[in-house]
């Protein structure tokens, strides 16, 4: 009986811990895009970190602010010091989840509509968000793709009145982070 | 099974991965080994406090285009228009060579007076991974002014037009919304009036600007010339105060100040005003910058 115990317990571990993977990157990309009637901004980061879990769905990411390189570095500096205050607020962060992950075979090759749900906080404020993305299998990395936009008042990035024909009010944000496997 | 606690050992160890960890663990996976550098950024909107260097370059690749203008005296009274029917202007340009290194030319209306200069960020104010307290810019200029000699029937030399600025710049930003700096500067003058004025002329000044808002800043800047160096005519201490406004691509600076020379020169040993008489001159920067090269970081 003792040895049946045994067998059952040790096959459900492995079987528990064959599922349980965690994906990560740290060179991952975001880019966001604002296009104003005066001025178009755009900026991208590619040190992005992210982490998913594919067990639970789980998925974060990192982002700081500094990290984002801007056409005009001008722009970026306006951005860290007047918009973002990324000295007050050096990140921001998504706290989330894949919420169909069962729906996603990560042994097999291919590409799987993802909806991802969750908290996203910027300028620290934190909103919750649910977007539509895919998730791409290929090669043993996981490529999680989303566009979506946000609106600068849910985060009380505030736009003084001499420059609201510089930034839109609505950004239009891309997601490209490639994950691999976390090695333990 | 609670005879073996091997066993139950076995059962949490081989579990352990159902103990989901949260969000915020899988968050932690995520901490930098090394935390960043952070360098304190910009100090000062523009490469002036108010009318003198700030501790601030255009960023690489960067052309800043800058028109100083100062109006004359307020106490000149209405027939004068308190000053508005007077005007010394500069127009400059400076560019970001590297991270580190600004150059920069001007021409200025005061005695037709060209003026080039270098500026070189020796420390920089850095936080996080690495610290540093504050920074520390050099500063050198000429300027040579061309218009016809004052006295033709002499001998006249090239180099009795010229004049030398030297400043050490230094800088702190104290959180978001204060920064201050120190500006030590020596002034070269080849020719002076008489015998008895120096052709060095050493002041101390410094400056600072407390943010009202993520736009707009209240400036100061003082420089106190040490006496005894300029007897032929009277100087005066140097100060200034204004308003930096910046909108997106420009930065505009309205101010009030004692000094109608635009110049290092022309501030630090060649101001003739008084505060106190009502020699105060309106005078406004605009300063606007033009992206040359963008960033490397940048290009896909």
């Amino acid at each position: 009986m003792k040895k049946y115990w045994i067998v059952i317990i040790i096959t459900v571990g492995f079987c528990i811990n064959g599922f349980a993977q965690t994906y990560v990157t740290k060179n991952g990309m975001i880019r966001f895009y604002s296009e104003a009637p005066l001025e178009k901004i755009e900026a991208v980061n590619r040190q992005v970190n992210t982490a998913l879990l594919t067990q639970t769905g789980d998925f974060v990411f990192k982002v700081l602010m500094k990290s984002f390189n801007f056409e005009k570095a001008m722009m970026q500096e306006h951005f860290n010091e007047n918009y973002l205050e990324s000295d007050k607020y050096p990140e921001a962060t998504f706290l989330g989840k894949i919420t169909n992950i069962k729906d996603i075979n990560f042994t097999k090759e291919g590409s799987y509509p993802a909806i991802v749900e969750g908290k996203l906080t910027i300028h620290g404020q934190t909103q919750p968000v649910k977007q539509n993305g895919t998730l791409e299998i290929k090669n043993d990395a996981v490529t999680a793709k989303a566009k979506f936009n946000i609106f600068l008042a849910d985060y009380k990035i505030s736009i003084p009145n001499t420059v609201v024909n510089n930034i839109s009010k609505s950004i239009e944000i891309t997601v490209e982070v490639m994950m691999t496997k976390l090695n333990k | 099974m609670r005879k073996n606690p091997w066993l139950a050992f076995l059962l949490l160890l081989l579990l352990f991965p159902l103990l989901v960890p949260a969000q915020e663990d899988l968050l932690n996976l995520l901490k930098d080994q090394k935390p960043l550098v952070n360098y304190a950024e910009a100090t000062f909107k523009t490469s002036r406090i108010v009318i003198g260097q700030s501790i601030e370059n255009p960023a690489q690749g960067n052309m800043l285009f800058l028109i100083t203008h100062h109006f004359g005296a307020l106490n000149t009274g209405y027939e004068n228009l308190f000053g508005l029917k007077q005007a010394a202007i500069r127009i400059g340009m400076e560019y970001g060579l590297t991270k580190r290194l600004a150059l920069g030319f001007g021409l200025n209306t005061d005695r037709n007076t060209w003026d080039g200069f270098l500026k070189y960020k020796v420390l920089r104010q850095k936080s996080g991974g690495k610290k540093f307290p504050f920074s520390l810019s050099l500063f050198a200029n000429t300027a040579v002014y061309t218009t016809k000699w004052e006295n033709p029937d002499r001998k006249n030399y090239f180099a009795s037009r010229m004049s030398y600025c030297f400043q050490v710049l230094i800088a702190r930003k104290f959180g978001s919304r204060v920064s201050l700096q120190i500006t030590p500067s020596m002034v070269h003058k080849n020719l002076v009036p008489t015998s008895a004025d120096h052709n060095d002329i050493y002041a101390l000044g410094g400056g600072g600007r407390i943010k009202i808002s993520n736009h707009v800043s209240i400036n100061a800047e003082y420089h106190h010339i040490f006496t005894g160096q300029v007897v032929s005519s009277k100087v005066y201490d140097s100060f200034s105060t204004g308003v930096d406004i910046e909108t997106g691509g420009h930065v505009f600076q309205i101010f009030l100040t004692n000094s109608m020379g635009e110049n290092e020169e022309g501030f630090l040993a060649n101001t003739t005003g008084r505060w106190g008489k009502g020699d105060i001159f309106l005078g406004f920067n605009i300063t606007r910058i033009f992206t040359i090269v963008e960033p490397k970081s940048f290009r896909k």
